[in-house]
């Protein structure tokens, strides 16, 4: 048996599927992949449980899976959450240096941190996230670490992501119930830009779309922190929803259709074809226009695109992401999506891969893992070991940090 | 934007009584008594019933009656009443002889109004009047056979009519408290097709700074009534922009918003007292043109002194539905024929079945049984997804309107 504290797993309960990514770390705190359990998912519709029996059920079967192809025991995750109930939005604390000297001091980091996160949110909801962005120094942007500086007025701008507590609560119910240990819940979003970008495109501005089965997330990275958050309750099944309602077909047809004959755009060469749909007996009972097919996907694609890149404009980073746009998740393997994409943000488009962590390489290329294997990553950049501490001050150093943590974290 | 000076409206051409109003079936002659006030003089009334009208406070009574009927009405059957008119098809073309404009009011789902309302128009069309019908549509629990009979009473009414503008009655559960009355709720009913009859007479009748043309109503309500919504919000003060935009956005007929967000064409009348600003119209037309940016909107602006501090508003919205019966499509190449719109798609309108509200507010809210409505294959249970207004989890090429053979 593997020694259970430097196994990092990560759970996506999704609308589509519930995917298990179980990762090793290695000494130096970067993660391996070395299992993965997946089954279709029943009871998620966009992003949130709408039938605990099923998911309990289908969560037992891709976590013993995982178990079976690591060959580990799976005590606690690290769960992905999403919904369109999450929101992100960026808030700056402030804080007085009142010391004497006007020396920054950790004490006035911490306050003017705690500072950024008292917000005012509705009652019911909760904090996800509370990501540090920037120091301000006297008004002086860019400093990343203001400890020791001179200054009056120290602020800080934060990245809060949050949602409807009791909507949140019930995906990690569920997970607790089944006798696992909730480590931490991560938005799907970050989980997802932190598995396919690597750090220089943090630093020069990069926008991921995670495009789900049931919702569509969207993170914007730059200089180096998450700038813009959120979240869009329409995903693939909406590609298969107006299929099946636009060329009148049941839904498992229209999700085959969309699997096999699915573009983004509507092809020269489609235009004026039709598919015969054979039933069992192999006679065609049916014929679909495939242009019909295809200018129906085009069209929900486009509108989930605009959507976004209205946000994004709105948000005023349209100019600033150099690195472009990562589109990742199930639905970006339709065919054509990129350039589509690249159409509606007039930006330079790429699909994402997880190639920034080892291990099993058939799961890392593939989009629709990409949320578990971030959550892998989260998990280990969280749990990265402590050096074990060589003499006693050290080891005081480290118990304080811990609770520096702890208080950040709060 | 038209030039400001006082134009000779379509009421003022001085030949006789121009407008005729016709109430149709026990409905309609309820209407029409209300309807027949002296805010509508220069009108003739006219009550249309299998029943003797006697109720009717009209200047002139037609009583259809043959044999078969024994005296006895319709009998709520449609096709009895409508038998019975077309029989008599030459007594009501000539009721509506010499008459430019013909308002038709009804209530469908009963034997008189479905009956006769579409041969009426019928025969005030070939009489060579314009005409636009007001009607109501029946509460759901008034059963399976109003209801159809209305529908079926409906498509023919458009097919033979310049313009609809109908008024389903079970919209109207949101307006009243659910201890009200059975009487009250019906007044309800009439007062408001009363509002909508009186916001058109307006358009019409008064000398409009901007004026609206009755091409421009009929433009807007031909071929895509079946799901008009309208409303009358009125409000005086000094902020009273502001007031009446909120009132417009908060009606329940409007769905909270929600119908301007899904129309495509909607009509704005301004009225108010010689204190109306440009400022103010143009407050107004921004918000709603902000609501609605698929739709066409047509705006007209009137000053009547008699209104004083007061500043009225009337919104008819109307929204794309399913296409017309063929006879519809032949008429739309007449020569009097208005904008024609392409043919919308062939699949019922699926924003009405939403049953959940927007925003759960405070107001009273009635939920509507999904009849004869798309549904949201997928998406049926779960919280719609709402993006300005409009539902992501409709299919996208229904909400724009995108067609194919």
């Amino acid at each position: 048996m593997f020694d259970e504290s430097n196994i990092v797993v990560g759970l996506e309960i999704g609308t589509s599927k519930i995917c298990v990514v179980v990762g090793e770390q290695n000494v130096d705190g970067a993660p391996n992949i070395i299992g993965l359990g997946q089954s279709p998912s029943n009871g998620v519709r966009k992003g949130e449980i709408c039938d605990q029996e099923k998911v309990e059920h289908e969560l037992r079967t891709a976590i013993a899976e995982a178990e079976q192809m690591a060959d580990v025991e799976i005590r606690r995750v690290y769960l992905g959450i999403t919904g369109g109930h999450i929101r992100g939005f960026n808030n700056r604390g402030k804080h007085p240096v009142v010391s004497a000297d006007r020396e920054i001091s950790a004490d006035d980091v911490q306050d003017v941190i705690k500072n950024a996160k008292a917000i005012n949110l509705p009652a019911e909801n909760a904090v996800v996230h509370a990501v540090r962005q920037h120091f301000f120094v006297d008004g002086h942007a860019g400093v990343t670490n203001p400890v020791g500086m001179l200054g009056a007025r120290l602020e800080v701008d934060m990245h809060v992501i949050h949602g409807h507590a009791n909507r949140l609560q019930n995906a990690i119910r569920l997970v607790k119930g089944m006798q696992l240990q909730v480590d931490d819940v991560v938005f799907n979003g970050l989980a997802s830009s932190l598995a396919v970008l690597n750090s220089e495109q943090k630093e020069i501005g990069a926008l991921v779309i995670d495009l789900g089965g049931g919702t569509t997330e969207y993170v914007v990275h730059l200089d180096g922190v998450i700038r813009h958050s959120g979240v869009l309750a329409v995903g693939g099944d909406h590609l298969s929803n107006d299929l099946g309602h636009g060329l009148k077909l049941p839904l498992s047809r229209a999700e085959k259709l969309k699997r096999e004959h699915g573009n983004a755009f509507v092809l020269d060469e489609s235009k004026g074809q039709t598919l015969s749909l054979l039933n069992d007996f192999g006679l065609a009972v049916k014929t679909v226009n495939l242009e019909q097919l295809q200018r129906i996907m085009s069209l929900r694609l486009e509108e989930t695109f605009e959507i976004i890149a209205h946000e994004l404009e709105q948000a005023g980073f349209t100019d600033y992401l150099r690195a472009g746009v990562i589109l990742t998740g199930g639905t970006s393997r339709v065919p054509g999506i990129e350039k589509l994409a690249e159409r509606i943000f007039q930006m330079n488009v790429t699909g994402g891969h997880a190639d920034n962590v080892g291990g099993l390489t058939a799961a890392l290329d593939q989009p629709e893992f990409a949320t578990a294997i971030g959550l892998v990553k989260y998990g280990a950049l969280k749990k990265r070991r402590p050096v074990p501490p060589t003499n006693f001050t050290d080891g005081i150093k480290n118990v304080k940090n811990m609770f520096g943590r702890l208080l950040q974290r709060s | 934007m038209e030039t400001p000076t006082p134009q000779p409206t379509l009421l003022d051409i001085p030949a006789g009584p121009l407008v005729k109003c016709f109430g149709v079936g026990h409905t309609g002659s309820l209407l029409l008594a209300a309807v027949n006030s002296p805010e509508f003089a220069g009108a003739d009334f006219i009550a249309v019933d299998t029943d003797s009208p006697a109720a009717a406070k009209a200047t002139v009574k037609i009583h259809l009656e043959n044999k078969l009927l024994r005296g006895l009405g319709s009998g709520g059957d449609a096709e009895r009443a409508r038998a019975l008119a077309d029989e008599q098809f030459s007594t009501l073309k000539a009721a509506c002889e010499g008459a430019s404009v013909v308002f038709i009011l009804a209530g469908l789902g009963g034997g008189a109004g479905s009956g006769i309302s579409p041969v009426l128009a019928r025969a005030a069309r070939e009489a060579g009047a314009l005409v636009l019908a007001f009607v109501t549509l029946p509460f759901e629990c008034e059963g399976n056979r109003r209801e159809s009979q209305a529908a079926t009473s409906l498509d023919a009414l458009r097919a033979a009519a310049d313009g609809v503008i109908c008024l389903t009655s079970q919209k109207v559960f949101r307006l009243v408290d659910e201890n009200r009355g059975v009487l009250e709720t019906f007044q309800t009913v009439d007062s408001l097709l009363l509002e909508a009859v009186r916001g058109v007479w307006q358009l019409l009748a008064r000398p409009g700074l901007i004026q609206v043309h009755f091409s421009d109503l009929c433009d807007l309500v031909r071929d895509r009534h079946a799901e008009n919504a309208f409303a009358f919000v009125e409000a005086a003060g000094p902020a009273r922009a502001r007031e009446v935009i909120e009132k417009i956005l908060a009606h329940p007929l409007l769905d909270g918003g929600r119908m301007l967000a899904e129309s495509d064409a909607v009509l704005v009348s301004l009225t108010a007292g010689k204190n109306l600003t440009m400022a103010e119209i143009n407050r107004v037309m921004d918000h709603l043109k902000h609501q609605c940016p698929q739709a066409k909107i047509i705006m007209g602006a009137a000053v009547e002194a008699a209104l004083g501090d007061k500043l009225g508003v009337t919104v008819i919205a109307a929204k794309r539905t399913a296409p017309l019966p063929t006879e519809t499509t032949v008429r739309a190449v007449s020569p009097r024929g208005g904008l024609t719109l392409p043919a919308a798609l062939p699949l019922p309108d699926a924003a009405t079945q939403r049953s959940r509200p927007r925003r759960a507010g405070a107001k009273l809210v009635q939920t509507q049984l999904p009849l004869s409505l798309v549904s949201r294959g997928r998406f049926d249970k779960s919280e719609p997804t709402l993006h300005q207004g409009e539902d992501l989890d409709i299919p996208t090429f229904l909400r724009r309107g995108v067609m194919w053979q």
